[in-house]
């Protein structure tokens, strides 16, 4: 027996970053623009998503949503409630999205006709970070309620997030938001990126939140 | 705990890579994880044992070089790194800083145990 030392350099995630890399090639090939929302759970991810969806139909675009959950569609059949074509994507335990269930759940959809696609990502701050999409945008919540220093402990997360959308805005007073430190700390984390204020429930700041989408629809073109 | 996927997709790499030269067992394997690559070290080293069983990777040595978190500011050229709360602006000017190093997610190499007899390649 002899012992051999064999040089990889490589990736560790070698697999999904090149499914990744060919999936982006399809959906650009297409026209598709691809949102991927990350958070906490429970930051909003889906109501800002419903209102997004029905709003963007009505404005005459073509939106598709896939959504990550470890267990249940109640998200799925929430989305779907705005018209617009919904897969629920189911983790059963597992932490993250990953490029393989994403190209999976698209089997079937006509991505020809869709200008938009949004994936929800599993409500984890961590986890997905590690993994790519094949999104053109990734979009971090971060809900009033979580605390302005969110951005300073997930710093990983942040980091990679091309925007931010501050959630729940309307609950901002009862919790005494510092929205003026939350911008700072996520800035502190991702200099120069957009971030918006928003209420998708009460319907504020949704218009600016719409302009950037349609904005980077438009560049991408 | 994305570390137990991460774990696997190395299993497989490295159990490939291995087998594809003529090794009949893995007995190291060495990577290299950034301190902003969203990895823990400790997390993916306790993965690693679960994913190794029963593989050609049983028993090997996960040997883990840890790459700190190092920005450059893209204005002033100011170096700087602190692990323990990053910020991504310049402590000196206040400008946008460029990860230098830090997220690094990366298999590096691995020593593979192959029978005497076969040599590999060149007698060299």
């Amino acid at each position: 027996m002899t012992a051999r030392i064999v040089e990889l350099r490589q990736g560790l995630q070698k697999k999904n970053d090149q499914l990744a890399a060919e999936l982006r090639r399809d959906l650009k090939a297409r026209g598709v623009y691809a949102v991927n929302l990350v958070s906490s759970p429970g930051t909003g991810k889906t109501e800002l998503l419903r209102a997004t969806l029905a709003e963007l139909m009505g404005r005459g675009h073509r939106v598709a949503a896939l959504v990550g959950d470890l267990e249940t569609d109640n998200d799925a059949r929430r989305l779907a409630t705005s018209g617009a074509p919904v897969r629920q994507i189911l983790t059963h335990g597992m932490c993250h999205l990953d490029a393989e269930m994403i190209r999976n759940h698209l089997d079937g959809f006509d991505l020809d006709g869709i200008e938009y696609l949004f994936i929800e990502n599993v409500g984890n701050l961590v986890c997905p970070a590690s993994y790519d999409l094949a999104e053109d945008c990734r979009v971090v919540l971060l809900s009033v309620t979580e605390g302005e220093d969110k951005p300073l402990k997930y710093p990983t997360i942040f980091n990679s997030a091309d925007a931010a959308v501050i959630t729940k805005v309307d609950l901002a007073a009862a919790v005494e938001f510092d929205a003026a430190l939350a911008r700072h700390n996520i800035h502190a984390i991702r200099p120069g990126i957009p971030i918006l204020e928003t209420s998708a429930k009460r319907g504020i700041g949704m218009e600016a939140w719409y302009q950037l989408l349609e904005s980077r629809l438009v560049k991408e073109r | 705990m994305h570390e137990m996927s991460i774990a696997h997709g190395l299993v497989d790499a490295v159990a490939d890579a291995a087998v594809a030269r003529g090794g009949i067992r893995v007995t190291r394997v060495k990577v290299r994880i950034g301190a902003v690559s969203g990895v823990v070290a400790e997390a993916l080293a306790f993965a690693y044992d679960v994913a190794t069983d029963g593989t050609v990777l049983a028993g090997s040595i996960l040997e883990i070089e840890r790459v700190p978190l190092t920005l450059s500011c893209g204005a002033c050229g100011e170096s700087c790194c602190d692990d323990k709360t990053p910020q991504f602006v310049c402590p000196r000017c206040g400008d946008p800083a460029v990860v230098v190093q830090g997220r690094e997610l990366d298999l590096v190499e691995t020593e593979i145990d192959e029978p005497a007899a076969v040599p590999a390649g060149s007698a060299a």
